[in-house]
């Protein structure tokens, strides 16, 4: 800290001098330099005899002023003539932000990037597609390649951790189905249709599509941060220096880590989503367990469970294969890692979503309606 | 001794855990000096920079900057001592999002509102030249920089606020010798352009011969020595023979005392060619 900056002007034979006082430094300028740059007339000299302490700041704005006004600095010591010197040095065209463009060019150029870069990302991720094919199809044909225990380990990771969660929030969509479909049916006198709804929805379609949801939220997301912040730290590229294939030790182990936990998940989500269906019944409905279990066996066909537990490890390969794919895109800055993560999750649930389309159709079509 | 000393660190302890970092450590930096910290790996240098610059709390002891203690402050104080210091981190840690010559008006903006949208633009743009960054450097996102620019770029966020006191953590690591050479030479311009005090982390022997005044050698959780390069030579302690006499310090030792004698030659018009 020192005193403020500040300046009076003198008038020496017509000559307007600027006599400066104070200290110009950054925490001493105050409104300075917009005074300085409102100051109004010719300047012919700049007297900084009397100044306490300069930094690159002040120097820059007594030289940009003298520049200005073609004015003659006068009365600076030589350490501090030697400071103004190397700040004039350095008075150059610097641009601070990249060129900003129309906005028209800007919005057209937009468009185009993010069509290219859908198209690249759809081939990019069938090319990651065959690459794991290959590796599945070398480490089948050389069995001592796979990786038993990366991928027990995210055996553990991708489903057991994921039990917790994946129940609770099944027990809370059989309820709500109960519960919503229930009011709905009483209309019609027909509330044990409600057993009918909380079956073969769950079995069929949410248990397995909420699972793949919270998987690809919990896991893939995972996927695609690890394997992107490994890219980063080159650890990807070691390991291709040593001979180890990232597809063999990285992304085949979790993506059938996924694949083979998905079903499983998805029949425990069903269960648990019919339990809680089956309490609501009880309570609110006055519908007993044994009514409620002889009922579902009546009424829900067990090609709804085959029709859930195929779907499953189809969906679980899609958020394998987007998590570990998006993670390895990711290059140079940490920001990636958080862009492809979420790139990860939103790819994965949108296919997924996609695919239980054409899963619908499909199965209507052989006649699993 | 007639020094004004800026940082003075008195019976520092860090730890974690079980294992002790700095036990009993003592420390001055002289106002104008450069100061060159050494020590081998896991010898706590970069916990000693984090202590004094306050991202690290210590066990015990005291520190002082600017004579004024920068422990157990409330964050007002803390924040009117920081600054008046500028950090360079190992890797530069530019902000990713941020174009450089934005990197560098972050402290700017952050501690001097009042300053308009042209003088911000302006001052970034001369701190950007020079720290000997080409112009064209100013728009670019840190992801597109050499690592060597991305040091550049990091001194002169630094340098932002014209700090009194520069910390540099390993500022020529990974760069190569011409790269190295600049920075060396960049450092000491501008100490001496900004009358800089400089506190110093290296492993580059031909740093602390060409440009720190003093170097202090850090070894069993304390700072064993500080001094120049020939009164530590002087010394008997193995670690500092070790250093300084391995075939790495004989050949910077070699090179300084042959610059030295050209110079010497060039000054003495009869002798030269």
């Amino acid at each position: 800290m020192g005193p403020q900056a500040d300046f009076s002007q003198d008038n020496v034979g017509g000559a307007v001098t600027l006599r400066f006082t104070g200290s110009l430094s950054l925490s001493c300028l105050k409104d300075f330099p917009d005074r300085l740059r409102a100051f109004p007339g010719k300047v012919e000299r700049l007297d900084l005899s009397d100044i306490q302490r300069i930094d690159t700041v002040g120097a820059w704005l007594i030289h940009r002023f003298a520049l200005e006004h073609g004015a003659q600095i006068d009365g600076l010591k030589p350490d501090y003539a030697h400071l103004l010197e190397q700040v004039a040095k350095a008075d150059q065209q610097v641009a601070i932000r990249p060129d900003a463009q129309s906005p028209l060019v800007r919005v057209l150029g937009e468009i185009g990037a993010a069509t290219t870069v859908a198209f690249h990302t759809m081939y990019g991720l069938l090319a990651f597609f065959g690459g794991a094919c290959v590796a599945f199809f070398n480490v089948l044909t050389h069995p001592r390649r796979f990786r038993l225990n990366a991928t027990v380990q995210r055996f553990e990771v991708v489903g057991v951790s994921a039990l917790g969660i994946i129940g609770l929030m099944s027990f809370l969509i059989g309820i709500v189905i109960a519960q919503q479909g229930s009011v709905q049916l009483r209309q019609f006198g027909a509330e044990i249709f409600t057993i009918n709804l909380i079956g073969r929805l769950t079995l069929r379609e949410l248990g397995v599509l909420m699972t793949a949801i919270m998987v690809a939220g919990r896991s893939g997301s995972a996927f695609a941060a690890q394997i992107g912040t490994m890219k980063l730290t080159e650890e990807i590229d070691a390991m291709r220096t040593i001979g180890v294939s990232p597809m063999e030790a990285l992304v085949l182990p979790r993506v059938l880590a996924v694949v083979l936990m998905m079903p499983l998940l998805g029949f425990y989500s069903g269960l648990i989503g019919i339990f809680g269906g089956g309490l609501l019944c009880w309570v609110s409905l006055d519908i007993p367990p044994v009514t409620f279990i002889q009922r579902l066996r009546e009424v829900v066909p067990i090609t709804d469970l085959y029709v859930g537990l195929i779907k499953a490890p189809v969906f679980g390969a899609i958020i394998g294969l987007a998590g570990c794919f998006q993670g390895m895109q990711v290059e140079s800055d940490a920001e990636q890692v958080g862009k492809r993560t979420t790139a990860a999750v939103v790819q994965a649930i949108f296919l997924v979503i996609v695919l239980d389309a054409f899963f619908a159709v499909f199965f209507t079509w052989v006649g699993w309606g | 001794m007639g020094f004004e000393s800026i940082i003075s660190v008195r019976g520092l302890r860090n730890s974690f855990g079980e294992q002790v970092v700095h036990e009993h450590l003592d420390l001055e930096v002289r106002r104008g000096e450069i100061l060159g910290v050494v020590g081998g790996s896991g010898t706590g240098k970069s916990v000693l920079m984090r202590s004094i610059i306050g991202l690290q709390v210590p066990d015990e002891g005291s520190v002082t900057v600017f004579g004024e203690s920068t422990l157990d402050r409330n964050d007002q104080d803390v924040i009117a001592i920081r600054r008046r210091w500028g950090v360079l981190f190992q890797g530069g840690a530019l902000f990713s999002t941020l174009t450089v010559a934005e990197n560098v008006q972050v402290p700017l903006r952050e501690f001097y509102r009042e300053l308009d949208h042209a003088l911000l633009d302006e001052i970034a743009a001369y701190k950007v030249v020079m720290t000997g960054l080409p112009a064209d450097a100013g728009p670019k996102y840190p992801a597109e920089l050499s690592g060597g620019m991305r040091k550049r770029a990091g001194l002169a966020r630094a340098l932002a606020l014209d700090p009194e006191l520069l910390f540099l953590d390993e500022p020529t690591a990974g760069l190569d010798p011409i790269g190295a050479a600049a920075f060396d030479e960049l450092t000491l311009s501008l100490q001496q352009t900004m009358g800089l005090t400089v506190f110093l982390i290296t492993h580059d022997l031909d740093t602390l011969y060409t440009i720190c005044d003093r170097v202090a050698v850090m070894a069993d959780q304390r700072v064993i020595a500080v001094g120049t390069i020939k009164e530590l030579l002087a010394l008997d302690h193995p670690w500092i023979q070790d250093y300084f006499n391995g075939p790495r310090g004989r050949a910077a030792t070699a090179s300084v005392e042959s610059a030295d004698a050209r110079a010497a030659a060039r000054a003495e018009p009869g002798t030269s060619n």
